[in-house]
C-alpha cells in the first residue's frame, strides 16, 4: 500500500504544502492538517512495525492484494462517510444498508436470473434511493441524521431479513464475484510481471507528473509562489518511487485487483469534488458554519440531501462489493460497518463538528484500522484483543488532535 | 451621602488590537440605583463582565472595592457568593424546567445532592410573591411571558441574598406595562437596601429609577451626574444633558472625503422597500418590522439609525431573501423592478448583498482559509463547468488581501487566526467580490479599531462612487454622520424619521432613536 501512504505528499488532499510556498503556508498547513499528516506518519509505522514483526509477510504481493480486498467495502464506505461528517451529520445505517443492497442482489441474480450487470446497475439506484428516503428526513424535514439514520439501521436491517426470509442465499454468477474477487485480465506476451498493471502503473505515474508540471507552470502564469525548483523535483521523484515500488509489487502477483480500480476511481473522483467542484465547497462550508453558508447563497438543503444520496449509492456499491467476496448474500452482512466506516473518519482526520476532513484522510483511516486487522490477524492476535486495540487507536487519533488544537491555540 | 458599596477605579481593559476600557471609574452608593449608559460599544457591558468576575481578576487593570474589601473575582461564582448578580439581556433560564427549579438552579436547595422539593417550593413561593409574579412556582417557564420571565431572573438573584443587582437592557424586550412593573420592582428593592446598576438606553427610564448616572464614551468614564437627590424630587438633569454626555465627540479626520458617483444612471433609486413587515420568527404575535418603507439611489449612502432592538437587523435580514422571521407583508423594488427574493441565493441573483453584524456566526466559516472563505458567495464566477478554478480563486483572494490590506501572509490562513478588523474585511471582501448593485451593512466596523475603520469607510466610499446603493446600519452616529449622505431613525420597529445629511445631529437623531411610538 505504499502508494496511498506517499500520495499525500505528492498531491495533498486539500490544499496541502506541497502546492503552497514553502516556509510560513507549508507550517501552517502541517500545523493545521496534523491529524491527517500525524495519521499518515502512523500508518507508515504500523506498516513497518508488523512488516517486521510478520518476517515480510506483510508486503508479500498476495497479502497486499489481499489487504485492498479485504478493506475495499470499508474504504469505500469512509469515503462517502466522510463527507456525511464534513456536511455536519452522520450515518449510521451503512452497515444495514449494505447487506438490504447484498440481500436484494442475491434474490435479483440467484433467484430470477437477472443478468449481474443489470443486478449491480438496479443495486446501485436502490441505494440511492435509500440515501434519497433518508436525505428527504434530514434536509427538508429537518429531523437530526442521528435519529433518521439509526431509523434507518433497524428498517435496512430489518428488510435484509425479510428479503432473505432469514437465509442465506448463494453463490453468485462469476461476473459479479470478480468485482471483490477479480483481477484485470493478463494481456500481451509473457513477462516476469502482470502486462497491464505495468501499463497503468506507467500512465499513472506520467498523468500525475504532467499534473505537477501543469499546476507548477499555471502558478507561475499567476504570478504565485511555487516550490522551489530542487524541491519540487525531489517531490517528483518521491511519487514515482512509490508507485514504482507499489506497481511492481501488485504485477508481481496477478495484477490490480478490480476493487483497487474502483476505490481509485472514487478518491480521485471524490477527492476532486471535495476540493474543486462547488458543491464540495458548499459541503465544506455547510459543516464550517450553517448560518454564514445558507447567508452566502448555498443551498443547504439540497446539499445535505446530495450528500446522503452519494453515501446511499456508495453503501450500495460497498453491499455488492461484500456480497461479492463472500460470494453470499446474508442477513448479518454489514452489521457494525457503519462504526468502522466512522472511526476511519475519525481518524482519517473528520471532526464531530463538521467542515473539516478529507476523502484521502478518510482512506488513510480506513488503511490504518485495515493493516491493524490484517496485520494483528497474521501475527495470531485474536478479534478480542484487536478490537481493544483498535479502540484505543479511535481514542489516541482523536485524543492527539485535540491535545495538538488546545497546544496550538486554535 | 451614603457609604459606596462598590468603588471601580481605573478599569483598564483590552482585547487584543482594541483597548474596551480606559481608567474607568465607577462608584455605586449602597441602596442607589445607579444608571449606566453610552453608545453601543461605549464599554457597558465590558465594564459589567469586569465586575462580575467574566473577565477574571488579572485580566484587566485597576481596582474593585466592594463593600469596601478589594474584590479579586475568579469567575461569575466568586461575584455571586459575595451578593454581585448580574441579570443579562438573553435570559438564562431553562424554559423546560419550572419556576422553582430555574431559581434555584446551580444554587439547589439540597442535602447530600438530593433537593429538598418542599423547602425549594416554599422558597420558591416566598420569592415569587416578593417580585410580584402571581404564578405557582411549578409553573414552566416556557409558559409565562416574558415580562415574568424577567421578574424570575430578579426572584433567582433575590435567593443568592443579592446585595448588589446588575440589570443589562431589562425592558429591551418588555412592553409598556411590564416595563412599569419591573422599573417599580427596582425601586422597592432599592428601598430594601439593595443597590441597583440599571444600564439602559432609555432615558425615561433613567429619569424614573435612577439616583445617579455615570456616562461612558469610548471606553472612558465621561461623567457622573446626579439625577434626583432624593426619591420624588424632581429631575434636575434632562435628557438632552445626558445625549450631549453620551455623544459628543469631534468629528475631524475620521472620515474620508466624500467622493461622487458621475454615472448616467446617477441618483435613480435602486432599492426601494414599502410597506414592509415581519413578525418574529418565535413569537408571532410581536412585530419586529412595522411598516418600514425606505429608498437607496445609485451612488447614495443611507443611514439606519437605531438602538440594540429597534428592527434594524430583522429588517435587513428579512429583506435578504427573507432569512430573518416571518415575512408577513411589504414590497421590494431594485433597480425599478419589482423583486419576489424569497430565499438567499434569489436575493444574490438580483445584486442584493447583506454584510451581517455578526461576522463570527453568520459571515465567515472560521475554520476556513481566507481565499474560500471570499469565493463562497461567488463561486459561479470562479467556476467552468462545475470545477472552481483554484489559480484565479487565489489570485481574486490576493488582489483583496493587498487593495483591502488584509494583514495575514498568506490568503491560505484560517480566518480564525485574523483579528477582528481583517475579518471583517474579508467578509466586505466576500460581498464585494460577488459584484451586487445593492449592498447592506450591518455594522460594518464593530468590534474594530480605528485605523482598520478607517479603511473600511474607504471601501464604502468607493463602492458608492462605483455607482452602487449602500443601507449603512450602524450603532455609532458619528460614523453614520460622517459617511452617510441621508439617515432613516428606527424605534421599536418602525421608521421615526429620515434625516438629511445637512440636518443630521447627534442630537437629533437620538431624540429620534429614544422617541417611544407615542409621537
Amino acid at each position: 500500500m505504499t502508494t496511498t501512504t506517499t500520495t499525500p505528499t505528492g498531491t495533498p488532499p486539500d490544499g496541502g504544502p506541497g502546492r503552497r510556498s514553502a516556509g510560513a503556508a507549508l507550517l501552517n498547513s502541517l500545523r493545521t492538517n496534523m491529524r491527517q499528516y500525524g495519521m499518515l506518519i502512523a500508518l507508515v509505522f504500523i506498516v513497518v512495525l508488523f512488516q517486521i514483526w510478520t518476517d515480510g509477510t506483510l508486503l508479500l504481493p498476495n497479502n497486499v492484494s489481499n489487504l485492498i480486498q479485504q478493506n475495499g467495502y470499508i474504504l469505500i464506505l469512509a469515503m462517502g462517510m466522510m463527507l456525511v461528517i464534513i456536511a455536519g451529520h452522520i450515518d449510521l445505517s451503512v452497515g444495514s444498508l449494505v447487506g438490504f443492497v447484498g440481500a436484494l442482489s442475491a434474490v435479483m441474480m440467484v433467484k430470477h436470473d437477472v443478468p449481474w450487470v443489470l443486478a449491480l446497475i438496479v443495486s446501485l439506484l436502490i441505494g440511492a434511493a435509500a440515501g434519497a428516503w433518508q436525505g428527504f428526513w434530514v434536509a427538508y424535514i429537518g429531523i437530526p441524521s442521528f435519529i433518521v439514520t439509526l431509523a434507518g439501521m433497524l428498517l435496512f436491517r430489518g428488510a435484509t431479513q425479510i428479503v432473505l426470509e432469514g437465509q442465506s442465499i448463494a453463490p453468485f454468477p462469476k461476473g459479479f464475484q470478480n468485482i471483490a474477487q477479480g483481477f484485470l485480465p493478463e494481456m500481451g506476451p509473457y513477462t516476469q510481471y502482470h502486462n497491464p498493471t505495468l501499463v497503468i502503473g506507467l500512465l499513472l505515474i506520467v498523468a500525475l507528473l504532467w499534473k505537477e508540471w501543469r499546476d507548477r507552470r499555471a502558478q507561475l502564469a499567476y504570478e504565485l509562489e511555487v516550490l522551489p525548483l530542487g524541491l519540487w523535483l525531489l517531490k517528483c521523484v518521491a511519487i514515482v518511487a512509490a508507485l514504482v515500488a507499489f506497481t511492481l509489487t501488485l504485477a508481481s502477483f496477478r495484477g490490480v485487483p478490480v476493487v483497487l480500480l474502483l476505490m481509485c476511481v472514487l478518491l480521485i473522483g471524490l477527492g476532486f469534488v471535495m476540493r474543486n467542484a462547488v458543491i464540495g465547497r458548499h459541503i465544506y462550508a455547510l459543516g464550517g458554519n450553517k448560518a454564514a453558508a445558507k447567508l452566502s447563497g448555498v443551498k443547504d438543503q439540497r446539499v445535505t440531501f446530495l450528500v446522503f444520496v452519494n453515501m446511499g449509492l456508495l453503501a450500495a456499491l460497498a453491499g455488492c462489493v461484500y456480497a461479492a467476496r463472500l460470494n453470499a448474500a446474508t442477513p448479518n452482512a454489514g452489521t457494525m460497518f457503519e462504526l468502522e466506516a466512522i472511526a476511519a473518519s475519525f481518524i482519517g482526520g473528520a471532526s464531530m463538528s463538521g467542515g473539516v476532513g478529507t476523502v484521502m484522510g478518510a482512506v488513510i483511516g480506513g488503511l490504518v484500522l485495515g493493516v491493524l486487522n490484517n496485520g494483528m490477524s497474521l501475527v495470531g492476535i485474536g478479534t478480542d484483543y484487536q478490537q481493544v486495540i483498535k479502540g484505543l487507536v479511535l481514542l489516541a487519533a482523536v485524543g492527539f488532535d485535540v491535545w495538538n488544537k488546545r497546544r496550538t491555540g486554535s | 451621602m451614603t457609604a459606596p458599596v462598590l468603588q471601580m477605579r481605573s478599569i483598564t481593559k483590552t482585547f487584543p488590537g482594541v483597548t474596551a476600557l480606559s481608567g474607568v471609574d465607577l462608584t455605586v452608593r449602597a441602596g442607589e440605583v445607579h444608571a449606566v449608559c453610552g453608545e453601543n460599544g461605549a464599554g457597558k457591558s465590558t465594564l459589567m463582565k469586569v465586575l462580575s468576575g467574566v473577565h477574571p481578576h488579572g485580566s484587566y487593570s485597576g481596582e474593585i472595592l466592594f463593600g469596601g474589601e478589594p474584590a479579586a473575582f475568579r469567575d461569575i461564582r466568586a461575584s455571586e457568593q459575595q451578593g454581585i448578580v448580574i441579570i443579562h439581556q438573553e435570559l438564562a433560564l431553562i424554559p423546560q424546567l419550572s419556576l422553582a427549579e430555574n431559581i434555584f438552579l446551580g444554587n439547589e436547595n439540597a442535602r447530600r445532592g438530593i433537593i429538598g422539593w418542599s423547602t425549594t417550593l416554599r422558597r420558591a413561593a416566598a420569592l415569587l410573591r416578593r417580585v410580584g409574579v402571581p404564578d405557582k412556582p411549578q409553573t414552566r417557564i416556557a409558559d409565562v411571558g416574558v415580562g415574568k420571565q424577567q421578574l424570575v431572573e430578579i426572584a433567582k438573584a433575590l435567593s443568592k441574598e443579592v446585595r448588589l443587582l446588575i440589570l443589562d437592557e431589562p425592558t429591551a424586550a418588555l412592553n409598556d406595562e411590564d416595563s412599569d412593573k419591573l422599573l417599580d420592582l427596582i425601586l422597592e428593592l432599592r428601598d430594601q437596601g439593595i443597590a441597583c446598576i440599571l444600564i439602559s438606553h432609555k432615558l425615561n427610564e433613567i429619569r424614573k429609577v435612577a439616583d445617579r448616572v455615570t456616562i461612558l464614551r469610548d471606553g472612558r468614564t465621561i461623567e457622573t451626574l446626579t439625577v434626583r437627590e432624593a426619591p420624588g424630587d424632581p429631575a434636575d438633569v434632562s435628557e438632552d444633558r445626558i445625549i450631549r454626555g453620551m455623544v459628543g465627540r469631534d468629528l475631524d479626520h475620521r472620515f474620508p472625503e466624500r467622493s461622487r458617483y458621475e454615472g448616467e444612471d446617477a441618483g435613480r433609486t435602486a432599492l426601494s422597500v414599502s410597506g414592509w413587515t415581519v413578525r418574529h420568527p418565535v413569537d408571532p404575535q410581536r412585530r419586529v418590522v412595522d411598516g418600514v418603507s425606505l429608498e437607496v439611489r445609485r451612488g447614495e449612502i443611507v443611514g439606519v439609525a437605531g438602538l440594540m432592538g429597534a428592527g434594524r437587523t430583522e429588517l435587513a435580514m428579512s429583506v435578504f431573501g427573507r432569512s430573518y422571521g416571518q415575512y408577513e407583508r411589504g414590497t421590494l423594488h431594485i433597480d425599478g423592478r419589482e423583486v419576489r427574493a424569497r430565499t438567499v441565493p434569489e436575493a444574490v441573483a438580483h445584486g442584493l448583498a447583506y454584510v451581517t453584524e455578526d461576522r463570527k456566526t453568520y459571515g465567515l466559516n472560521l475554520i476556513d482559509t481566507i481565499n474560500r472563505n471570499i469565493s463562497l458567495a461567488s463561486l459561479p464566477k470562479l467556476t467552468r463547468r462545475g470545477v472552481v478554478d483554484e489559480h484565479q480563486e487565489r489570485r481574486v483572494a490576493e488582489g483583496y488581501r493587498d487593495s483591502m490590506n488584509i494583514k495575514a501572509p498568506t490568503v491560505f490562513e484560517q480566518v480564525q487566526r485574523l483579528s477582528g478588523g481583517n475579518q471583517q474585511k474579508v467578509v466586505l471582501s466576500k460581498w464585494i467580490h460577488a459584484d451586487p448593485e445593492v449592498l447592506i451593512l450591518d455594522e460594518p466596523t464593530r468590534g474594530i479599531d480605528v485605523s482598520a475603520k478607517y479603511e473600511i469607510y474607504t471601501v464604502i466610499d468607493q463602492l458608492a462612487a462605483r455607482g452602487k446603493a449602500v443601507l449603512f446600519i450602524s450603532s455609532e452616529l458619528p460614523e453614520l454622520l460622517g459617511m452617510c449622505d441621508r439617515i432613516y431613525t428606527m424605534a421599536a420597529g418602525r421608521l421615526t424619521g429620515e434625516v438629511p445629511r445637512a440636518e443630521a445631529t447627534q442630537e437629533v437623531l437620538m431624540r429620534r432613536m429614544t422617541q417611544d411610538d407615542d409621537s
